[in-house]
């Protein structure tokens, strides 16, 4: 580089001489993309929230409205017995553990089927790629809210939600001169917390990790409408594969991975229980760690990850 | 320094040749104008520049392999693609916010001070501003990249004047100097002929013609004919003729203004007027080689 001198006026004196940039590692730049998304999807987070402040609100009412006879329980040795007339104490807690869950998965869906579809349609993508964010971080960032930011977030809006419901029910109870004895040694919360943790990891984010990254890919690449795009091939398949071949591969796959691992090995103690969750609960870590299928997934949704990541980089705004 | 060398830059689609085995070389401190008709292949040569596109052929941007190495090179280069790009969810605050995280070389108080300047709010949302506000907001942060390219494709599309004269005197007073290169692309051509270095028009993948403003300014005259000394005029071999209002206007290269000014009344050619004689003919001489540079189809900058 020539040095030359400045001959036209300018306000800002210093750009002639490029100062050495201050080095931003890839750490930063993937943190910042993920917050970037968080801003642009506000979803992610408000949808919880929403279904979270509905709820507790409904929790309150029909606490404080619901026949006392209705919510009186009994423990034996610290575990709840269903009497005539009262309902187990937990219930509400593991709907509201449902509900969240349910909506954080709902939000993953749409959010991972438009993360690399929208940035085309609006062509904001020719400003991302303006800037020097390589193709893998934004794509990494992306598939970071289905598979760490979301099920971190289900956990803790689902705990603290609980934590809420406890303080609401005590207080309610106490108001209303029912027993709190129940609350205190039936509600298995904290325990029931560590399974929600290990069932959203091992199946929201570990197990699914092949779907959200299937998402990722189709919106890469498609044209128009992505959702049909990633539903209606797989069950095209499968029809065709009934229709043809009179078998049911492709749909017993598909199955087996929508519905979990907890299939394989139902040993279930508490099979019956209406946790959400109970068919995975029955897994250990150990067994869920040496199926197969987990591992079969994740090298698949790294052979998706690594296609959508080639894709973003070919593909140009609709 | 060279910012840009291509050596038979080449791009189809298809059956489409949108390049056609381009050479281009573009020098440091330079700002090019690249001209041409819709379709010519102005935003894929520009794609293929920024990496955004593979091709065939040899191309260095800054030293790099613009598809191999784009994110390295991406350090080092800006661009405005067009007006609208930027995200419509996005805050004011939001976008200085994140082009500071990630960019070693962006100046959060150069992008402050331009704003201030404007009547932008920083909660606003981008959707909430009017083009030409976006327009200001998109040019605030890339002038506030310490880049050493550049590349500008259409960046006023649907601006009014005003801010059309303010994009360019803003881009040239507070942004340029002789270590960056800028590359335009644009329609309105006559409004950015006065701070261009260089010209390069495209047509059909192929760069038809190419000149330094300086040579530009002393090559092209335009002889209004008397009447009658027409053939005298056609004589002195002009690369375009055309008819106004009944009177011929003829186009010359390198013709001295001495041996035309007795011919008719002579005036200096827009770059749009010369812009039409060599890509708007319909029989024109294509791929046209301005006599100075070597080969066809090239364009050699003025580089160092």
């Amino acid at each position: 580089m020539t040095p030359q001198t400045d001959a036209l006026p300018t306000s800002f004196t210093d750009t002639a001489h490029a100062t050495p940039a201050a080095r931003i590692s890839e750490a930063r730049r993937l943190f910042w993309s993920i917050r970037r998304e968080l801003w642009e999807n506000r979803a992610i987070y408000i949808a919880p929230l929403a279904v979270a402040a509905f709820i507790l609100l409904g929790f309150f009412y029909s606490t404080v409205r619901m026949p006392a006879v209705m919510l009186i329980t009994d423990t034996v040795n610290g575990v709840v017995t269903h009497t005539s007339h009262g309902i187990d104490p937990i219930l509400p807690y593991t709907i509201a553990a449902g509900l969240l869950m349910a909506t954080t998965f709902l939000v993953a869906i749409f959010y991972s089927l438009d993360a690399l579809y929208g940035e085309r349609r609006d062509r904001s993508i020719l400003f991302w790629k303006s800037l020097p964010i390589s193709d893998l971080t934004v794509v990494l960032s992306k598939a970071a809210i289905p598979l760490v930011i979301l099920p971190l977030l289900t956990w803790a809006v689902t705990v603290a939600t609980q934590s809420i419901m406890l303080l609401i029910n005590v207080t309610v109870f106490h108001a209303r001169g029912i027993d709190t004895g129940p609350l205190h040694s039936g509600l298995p919360l904290t325990q029931n917390s560590m399974m929600l943790l290990y069932h959203l990891v091992a199946v929201h984010a570990l197990w699914y990790a092949p779907i959200w990254c299937w998402f990722l890919l189709v919106s890469a690449w498609a044209r128009r409408t992505p959702l049909l795009w990633a539903t209606l091939p797989p069950i095209v398949l499968g029809v065709l594969e009934m229709i043809t071949l009179h078998s049911g591969h492709v749909f017993e796959f598909l199955k087996y991975r929508i519905h979990g691992p907890g299939d394989i090995d139902f040993t279930a103690s508490h099979a019956g229980a209406t946790m959400p969750m109970g068919a995975t609960m029955s897994i250990s870590p150990t067994q869920f760690l040496t199926t197969p299928g987990l591992w079969a997934g994740l090298a698949l949704a790294a052979v998706f990850l690594a296609a959508a990541i080639q894709l973003r980089r070919y593909r140009n705004p609709l | 320094m060279t910012t840009i060398q291509a050596t038979g830059l080449h791009k189809s689609y298809g059956p489409s040749v949108a390049l056609n085995s381009i050479d281009l070389n573009v020098g440091e401190g330079r700002i090019l104008g690249l001209i041409g008709p819709n379709g010519a292949g102005k935003t894929t040569l520009l794609n293929a520049i920024l990496g955004l596109t593979a091709y065939q052929g040899e191309l260095s941007v800054l030293g790099r392999n613009p598809w191999t190495q784009r994110d390295q090179l991406m350090n080092d280069v800006a661009f405005v693609a067009d007006v609208a790009v930027l995200p419509r969810w996005m805050r004011v605050s939001d976008a200085i916010d994140f082009v500071a995280g990630i960019h070693p070389r962006f100046d959060r108080t150069k992008a402050e001070a331009f704003l201030a300047r404007t009547t932008i709010k920083r909660t606003s949302k981008v959707r909430e501003l009017s083009k030409g506000m976006v327009a200001q907001l998109h040019l605030a942060l890339v002038m506030s990249i310490d880049a050493r390219l550049l590349v500008l494709d259409e960046p006023t599309l649907g601006l009014d004047i005003l801010f059309r004269k303010q994009f360019y005197d803003s881009l040239l007073n507070d942004y340029f100097d002789h270590h960056r290169t800028i590359v335009i692309t644009t329609h309105q051509i006559d409004e950015v002929q006065y701070i261009l270095t260089d010209l390069l028009f495209i047509d059909r993948g192929n760069l038809v013609f190419g000149c330094s403003m300086e040579d530009f300014d002393t090559r092209y005259l335009e002889l209004i004919v008397n009447p009658g000394q027409l053939p005298a005029a056609r004589a002195l071999k002009p690369i375009q003729e055309r008819q106004t209002f009944g009177r011929s206007i003829l186009l010359y290269d390198r013709v001295p203004r001495e041996q035309l000014a007795p011919l008719g009344d002579i005036r200096t050619p827009t770059i749009a007027d010369v812009f039409v004689a060599f890509v708007g003919q319909p029989n024109q001489p294509a791929p046209y080689s301005p006599p100075p540079v070597p080969t066809p189809s090239s364009y050699t900058g003025a580089a160092q």
